[in-house]
């Protein structure tokens, strides 16, 4: 057995954190992801502007310069709007932008790009006739989503969406960075004071590599069951 | 020409952030990035070729341990890999005695260590992926002329996959520009760490940060003309033809 010099209990709640802030991160950019598909597919020449704008900076800049941009800067600029809510509005509210949020919202912000263009193209890859035939039946807009294009796209976004989350997962390992204590800090932390990087890191990287063997299984059975009625060759 | 210079130092003269001295600390910062990411991606990308030539190999004790060192670099975190060797480095026995030592008492060198084997594993699958998907029929031209495996590899196969490679590339160029600001947790200076240090010194991370944000973003876009241009350029007989 491993001698953890009893940093075990701490390495196992950094990894619930790292799955925490992976998974709540993940939850934010789908969401982010689809409007922005939903704003690049408009034809409203502005909101296709701004998906654009959106989808080139932040995949222009990397994630550790966002974190801390967000993380030291969030806090400042929070400030100044509650600041002047409470001048002209006598209303008194306090944003506290921590470790855990700056992270989630920097890793979501990011991968809500990545997203982004992962759904349009599933979205384009469902055939317009489909569409057609359910507003036919006179479905409106929303029931046509839910019920037509939301799951014949999933088919087509679903392995963009795996590789989106592996990388994803990987990148949770920056909230260490700016101090939040998810399993990679705890574990350096650990090799410092015990002087056995190679435990501890071997151990994490071990993790890492479990949650995505986990996570590809869970994605196979995703896409056997977004693809019923396709046949097994997709 | 008068008029922009005034202009300029007025802009500069308004804040106390952006003097010459801090320009200087993102220069060198810029050095020290460039210099990193060039460096690990000539490196990996040496390593790679040979890599990816045992990875698509018939041979079972060639292909697995390099397919186990790619699943390993591409399913962990590079900051992990990072610290690995940062930190572990020291625990090579009687290294310190050594004249390594020189080199890896510095952060430069595990950093580059780390980015090396972790551009070379990626850049491995990218090759593999483009060797695998040479058209068979350019392979049974290339035997029906009577080429050895090794002529093979070098005349045919290896030029066209590196051509089928290139946009997978280039995405792994940007990749590893933005994973370079890691560097900046092991204390080296680059652009992310002066970055911080002028957040430390001024206290405005919206113009410390902001502004490095910039020159990364610059820095992605030159590299993503270079290859476009170099995709226009190598893959011009790939285009569809004009109607």
């Amino acid at each position: 057995m491993i001698d953890l010099h009893g940093y075990g209990p701490r390495l196992a709640e950094g990894a619930l954190v790292t799955v925490e802030v992976a998974v709540l991160s993940l939850v934010l950019s789908v969401i982010l992801g689809l409007l922005t598909a939903s704003a690049k597919m408009s034809r409203s020449w502005f909101l296709h502007r701004l998906g654009t704008l959106y989808t080139t900076v932040i995949r222009g800049i990397p994630d550790l310069v966002l974190m801390l941009l967000l993380f030291f800067g969030g806090q400042m600029g929070v400030n100044v709007i509650t600041d002047w809510l409470y001048y002209q509005f006598d209303i008194d509210i306090f944003i506290n932008i921590n470790e855990f949020v700056a992270g989630v919202l920097t890793i979501g912000l990011i991968f809500g790009a990545y997203m982004g263009e992962t759904f349009r193209g599933a979205f384009l890859a469902v055939e317009y006739g489909q569409i057609e035939a359910a507003r036919a039946y006179g479905m409106n807009h929303w029931l046509v989503f839910k019920r037509v294009r939301f799951p014949q796209m999933m088919r087509h976004a679903l392995p963009g969406l795996s590789n989106n989350w592996m990388v994803l997962l990987k990148t949770t390992a920056l909230v260490s960075v700016i101090g939040l204590s998810d399993m990679v800090r705890i574990a350096s932390e650990a090799s410092k004071s015990t002087r056995e990087p190679f435990t501890f890191m071997l151990l994490v990287g071990a993790v890492y590599l479990a949650i995505a063997s986990v996570s590809e299984w869970g994605f196979a059975r995703l896409q056997k069951r977004y693809s019923v009625g396709f046949g097994e060759a997709d | 020409m008068q008029a922009l210079s005034e202009w300029f130092t007025e802009l500069l003269a308004d804040n106390t952030i952006f003097t010459a001295q801090t320009l200087g600390y993102y220069g060198s910062g810029l050095v020290t990035t460039v210099q990193l990411v060039f460096l690990s991606l000539i490196i990996g990308l040496v390593l790679a070729v040979p890599l990816a030539i045992g990875r698509s190999s018939q041979r079972r004790w060639i292909r697995t341990p390099i397919f186990l060192y790619t699943y390993v670099f591409r399913g962990t975190p590079l900051l992990i890999q990072l610290y690995l060797i940062y930190y572990g480095v020291v625990f090579f026995d009687g290294i310190q005695e050594t004249w390594l030592w020189v080199l890896l008492e510095e952060p430069f060198v595990p950093a580059l260590i780390a980015f090396t084997l972790n551009t070379a594993a990626y850049t491995t699958e990218i090759f593999r992926g483009a060797i695998k998907a040479t058209p068979r029929g350019e392979i049974e031209a290339a035997r029906a002329y009577g080429m050895s495996r090794r002529l093979m590899m070098r005349r045919i196969i290896l030029p066209s996959a590196f051509r089928r490679a290139l946009p997978a590339y280039g995405n792994e160029v940007i990749f590893m520009l933005h994973a370079s600001a890691i560097a900046s947790v092991v204390t080296i200076m680059d652009l992310t760490g002066a970055a911080r240090f002028i957040y430390a010194r001024y206290y405005a991370p919206f113009d410390a940060f902001l502004f490095v944000a910039a020159i990364y973003l610059c820095l992605t876009f030159a590299i993503l003309y270079l290859f476009r241009y170099l995709e226009k350029r190598l893959l011009a007989h790939l285009k569809p033809l004009e109607q």
